[in-house]
Parts: structure tokens; C-alpha cells; sequence
């Protein structure tokens, strides 16, 4: 037996797992309150304790951590066009694990710059112009960035033209000089942008967010967690060397602040006379909803849906529905302790998965031309994607998983938004997706007979 | 010499794809940095892509009549995203019936389109055409 430990410090709990490497097996989870206030090896010893129990085992031939605690790696987008440069930048910036806390875009004002500053992001995105196209909106805005301050590093992925320019002007900054994110118009290049993004995070984040004293015991944190996320359900749709993944995939993981959607899938149009349109999509694609969540962010999903949507789906009335969320709001940690709440939380979980998951979803918009009806998509169509991963509390410990989680699925009220037919549902009941992903770093095969193994189905929805 | 940039497209609800291959490889051809947008495309879409690309010139097509009413506001719309004085050309079936083509010029340089071509028009005469108002030497 060759145990490993793996660690993803939250922004509320830390998590702990125990994996035998030699046999593939899972060997236990433990959680416990995050301390990164005072010593975050508190709340990682209370978890390791009691995952010792669970297991007997003392020690560990290594360690892995990810981590969001602290706020995560907070990140500011800038870009030109805002369905263009922008938006690949913010796709550039959570596709590399970070919470995008407001993405600019054309000229930076000095008010914009100011609120920047204010925000104190862990990392700036400075991009703008395809290689050898506008060059005056990214050197503009590094000049209104070298004037407000502040000691964020940036990380410069625009017009290669303009990006020594750039760096000159940031002279006194921290800076990175990436390839553009979106080098010609339409193609989406995010990959050294975020690798570039990851280096910054291990070498600078990690020190300056107390997680550092954690060093001792963990032999390498590698990552944000949402990155961890990320690699394990790529592993899961495309598999490794030897085995087989299990092939397109969707994910959702409902928290309580934000609801994050994941998608391994090319996206490309299913049906016949459709035309793409806008950016380029990834592969791999993650968005998060920061209005929606099951406690911090409860208002958000009320205001997406309507409280009436949330009373019925409940089975109350929308002032007791009403009442019963501003009380969750305020309680954060309060959990569905009887029957009315559990019908709350559910209806709630259902509707903040099928926000965020059309959201993340493509769009098929109807046109008439000479040529017959024709249709146009923006996004991807997922619509032939067959498994769906569920996990966040609110869906892992409740018995009507399949329920809420076919709220992702197509609905026939809604056929412009091009989410998944059918699917099979994956739960992960004992959270297990981030420390997979963290596993896959050295032991990919290992990693992905685990998942396969606890990664319950919970029947098929359409 | 750096390269000229086109952002090239049929405006519109319009789908015919087969001349604007051909005006891609003939600009492609001739020398041209060209962003081919394709079919469909709206106003807002060219103009996007002039900026990010930081193009010189906007060359429209439009083979099935709505032309006129797809172009109208384009001028304005160019200059309000700061494309001041961006070279605009438009060139096909662009406007409904037969009419003298020396009126529909008239319309269309009102509409603050630089240059319009009628039907027939080879690939030569725009090409000739933008590097005359680019000022680009052969």
C-alpha cells in the first residue's frame, strides 16, 4: 500500500483525502473548517484527525493540496471588444481557475482604474487587438494602469505588437508578456495566458495568502482549486494512456456562493443550416455564476427565476418561500433540517442549476433567408452530451439528486437553449472531483479508476 | 510594406457563400490581410472585427436586394465606435429591381459608402480599387 493525502483548502471547509495508489482505492474523506485567519494548519490538522480515524493511517508517502481559500485567485479581465478580446480574456482568466471579479473593456477610464486598484485582484489581464490589429486601446490602458497604482501583476496577452510597448510602460509593475489570447479574429489561444496565470498563483498567491505554513507538510500545492476540478473531469471525459474516459461530459457544482458549470465537449452544431457565430470555444470550458448559490448567493437565484417559480417548485407559498430565504440568506450555515427547508433547498438547487447551465449553454437563434429557415448559434450545442456530473451539498446529500439535477437537461418550453437531451447522472456523494484532479497531476490512471469507481449513477434523466 | 487589413462578409440575411470565397482568395491573393466573416453578418459583427483587427477597409456584399435596408446607419455606427474615416465599400445586387446604377451610387455615397459596385463587377476592379485609396504601390 503506497497511501497518498490530498488537501483543497475551501473557502470554508478543508477537505482531506486518503488514496492507496498501489490498488487505486479510495481510502477515506474527512473535512473540517478552514483557519485561514489565524493558522490554516488548524482546520487542516481537525480534518486530518479525523480522517485518521476513519483510515488508521499516520503516514503518507506524499501530499498534494489545492486551494481557494482566501477568496481564491481574484482576477481582473481587460480587453477591447466586449464579446471579442474581453470576453476571451475572462474566458482566458476562469478557465485557469480564478474568480473573474468584473471584466473592462475599450479604453480603461481613470475612474475604472481607480476601482481596480480598490479591488486588489491577485492578477490583471491586459488584452486588446489581434496580432498586428489595434494597438492604441491596450497601450492606452497600460498607461492608465502604470498611473493608478497598485502592486497586482499583470499579465500582458494582447496585440504582440503592442506588448513591449506595454511592459515599457509598466516598467515599475510586475509583468508578464504571454501570446495573445486571440492572436487572429475569432481563434481563442488562452492556454499560455493561463499557464502563465498558474506560475503567478504557485509562486506569489500561495506566499502572500498564509498558505505557505501549510508548506511543511504538503510536498507541493499545484494548483487553484477550480483548476484541480477542471483536470479531473477532463480526465473523466478523454481518459488516459490505458483507459477510457467515459466520453463528453457536462458539470455543475453548486456552491454557496457561486455556481460553477464545466463542459468537455467540441460544442459544434448538431443540426443541419446552423452557423456558428462569435468566438472560437474551448474544449474545455468553465463558467461561474456569482449571483448564483444556495446561501450567500440565494437572492440571485430568486431575482434570475421569480419567487413565484420557487414557491411552486416548493410546494409553498411565495411569502413563506420569500420568508424562508431572506432567513437562509442570513444564516449561511444553516442546513434543510426538516421537511419545508429540504423542499426549499431543493427547488432552489433545481433552479440554480438550470440557470447556470443554460447560461453555459449555447444558443440557437431562428432566421429566414431565401434559402429557407437557417439557424445561428452562438456557444456550444450540447445537446448530444450524455453524462452529467453533479456536485456541491445541496445535491450530494440529498436523495432526489436525479431530480434537481435534470434541470440541466433541454426543455422543451426553452428549445433555443441547446443543453443536453438526455444524460446519465454522476453524483460525486463523497466530493472527491478537485482531489482527483490533484491526484491526476502524477497518477492520472490512478486518479481515473478512482472516479469511475465512486462516481455513483443515479439513473437516467431526460 | 505591412500588410493591409479587409474585413470582408455579406450583410444581412444573406447566404450566398460562393462569391465571397472568391473575393477571399483574390484579396488573399492580392496582398491583403483579409478577415472573412462569411455569410450572415451583421453590422455590429463587421465593426467588431474592424476594430479588434484594426482593419483599413470594410468590403460588403450583398447578393439578394435587402442591401440598402442592411447598410443603413452603418456610416454612423463606424464612427461611433471611433472607425472615423474607415474606407466602406459595398458591392453585389444591392438594391431591389433594375435602377440606373449611377443613382444607386448616388444613395449609397449619401449613406457615406466610399465606393459601390453593381453587378458583374470582377474581383480586379475592387482590388484596383483599394490599393487607389489605400495609396499602395503596385
Amino acid at each position: 500500500m503506497k497511501p497518498v493525502l490530498l488537501i483543497d483548502f475551501g473557502s470554508t471547509y478543508t477537505k482531506v483525502t486518503a488514496v492507496d495508489v498501489d490498488n487505486a482505492v479510495l481510502l477515506g474523506t474527512s473535512s473540517a473548517y478552514t483557519t485561514v485567519a489565524t493558522d490554516i494548519n488548524e482546520g487542516l490538522d481537525n480534518a486530518l484527525r479525523s480522517l485518521r480515524q476513519e483510515t488508521g493511517i499516520t503516514e503518507y508517502s506524499e501530499s498534494f493540496a489545492a486551494s481557494s481559500a482566501a477568496g481564491g485567485l481574484r482576477m481582473i479581465a481587460s480587453g477591447l471588444v466586449p464579446e471579442l478580446t474581453a470576453e476571451a480574456a475572462r474566458c482566458a482568466s476562469l478557465g485557469a481557475g480564478a474568480k473573474v471579479i468584473k471584466t473592462y473593456s475599450f479604453e480603461l477610464t481613470e475612474d475604472d482604474a481607480e476601482e481596480i486598484v480598490a479591488y486588489k485582484p491577485d492578477i490583471l489581464l491586459l488584452v486588446g487587438g489581434t496580432d498586428g490589429g489595434n494597438k492604441e486601446c491596450i497601450i492606452n490602458n497600460a498607461r492608465t494602469l502604470a498611473a493608478a497604482g497598485g502592486d497586482f501583476p499583470i499579465v500582458i496577452a494582447g496585440n504582440r505588437n503592442a506588448a513591449k510597448e506595454c511592459e515599457r510602460i509598466l516598467a515599475d509593475r510586475e509583468t508578464h508578456i504571454c501570446e495573445n489570447v486571440m492572436p487572429k479574429f475569432g481563434q481563442l489561444n488562452i492556454e499560455p495566458a493561463q499557464k502563465q496565470i498558474r506560475d503567478i498563483f504557485l509562486k506569489r498567491i500561495i506566499l502572500a495568502k498564509g498558505l505557505s505554513k501549510a508548506s511543511e507538510l504538503v510536498s507541493d500545492i499545484l494548483m487553484p482549486t477550480p483548476s484541480a476540478v477542471m483536470k479531473a473531469i477532463d480526465l473523466l471525459a478523454n481518459g488516459c494512456d490505458s483507459i477510457s474516459g467515459i466520453g463528453e461530459l457536462l458539470a455543475v457544482d453548486v456552491g454557496g456562493a457561486t455556481t460553477d458549470v464545466y463542459s468537455v465537449s467540441d460544442g459544434h452544431p448538431k443540426r443541419p443550416n446552423t452557423m456558428v457565430r462569435g468566438l472560437s470555444e474551448p474544449y474545455i470550458k468553465r463558467t461561474v455564476e456569482g449571483d448564483i448559490g444556495m446561501r450567500y448567493s440565494i437572492h440571485g437565484i430568486v431575482d434570475a427565476c421569480g419567487i413565484e417559480e420557487v414557491s411552486t417548485r416548493a410546494g409553498m407559498t411565495p411569502e413563506r418561500a420569500q420568508i424562508l430565504v431572506d432567513k437562509l440568506s442570513q444564516n449561511t450555515e444553516m442546513l434543510p433540517s426538516d421537511e419545508e427547508l429540504a423542499s426549499l433547498d431543493e427547488a432552489l438547487a433545481g433552479l440554480a442549476v438550470k440557470t447556470a447551465v443554460t447560461r453555459h449553454a449555447g444558443k440557437l437563434e431562428e432566421t429566414y433567408t431565401i434559402m429557407g429557415v437557417s439557424y445561428i448559434q452562438t456557444g456550444k450545442d450540447l445537446t448530444a452530451v450524455e453524462n452529467l456530473v453533479v456536485t456541491g451539498g445541496s445535491l450530494i446529500h440529498t436523495q432526489n439528486t436525479a431530480k434537481i439535477a435534470s434541470c440541466a437537461l433541454y426543455d422543451p418550453l426553452e428549445p433555443t437553449s441547446l443543453r443536453p437531451q438526455r444524460a446519465r447522472i454522476l453524483i460525486d456523494r463523497k466530493y472527491i472531483i478537485a482531489s482527483m484532479g490533484l491526484l491526476s497531476e502524477h497518477y492520472p490512471g490512478v486518479a481515473l479508476t478512482i472516479m469511475k469507481e465512486e462516481l455513483i449513477e443515479d439513473g437516467l434523466a431526460k | 510594406m505591412e500588410k493591409k487589413t479587409l474585413v470582408i462578409g455579406v450583410i444581412g440575411a444573406d447566404v450566398h457563400a460562393v462569391g465571397n470565397k472568391i473575393l477571399y482568395h483574390a484579396f488573399t491573393d492580392a496582398g491583403f490581410e483579409v478577415i472573412n466573416l462569411g455569410v450572415m453578418v451583421s453590422q455590429e459583427e463587421f465593426i467588431s472585427a474592424a476594430i479588434e483587427s484594426n482593419a483599413d477597409a470594410i468590403v460588403i456584399s450583398s447578393l439578394y436586394g435587402q442591401g440598402e435596408l442592411d447598410c443603413r446607419g452603418m456610416r454612423e455606427k463606424c464612427d461611433e465606435a471611433g472607425l472615423k474615416g474607415i474606407l466602406l465599400y459595398i458591392g453585389g445586387n444591392i438594391v431591389i429591381g433594375k435602377q440606373p446604377f449611377n443613382e444607386v451610387e448616388k444613395r449609397f455615397k449619401a449613406m457615406g459608402f466610399d465606393r459601390s459596385f453593381g453587378p458583374g463587377t470582377s474581383p480586379e476592379e475592387g482590388i484596383a480599387a483599394l490599393k487607389k485609396d489605400l495609396h499602395m504601390e503596385d
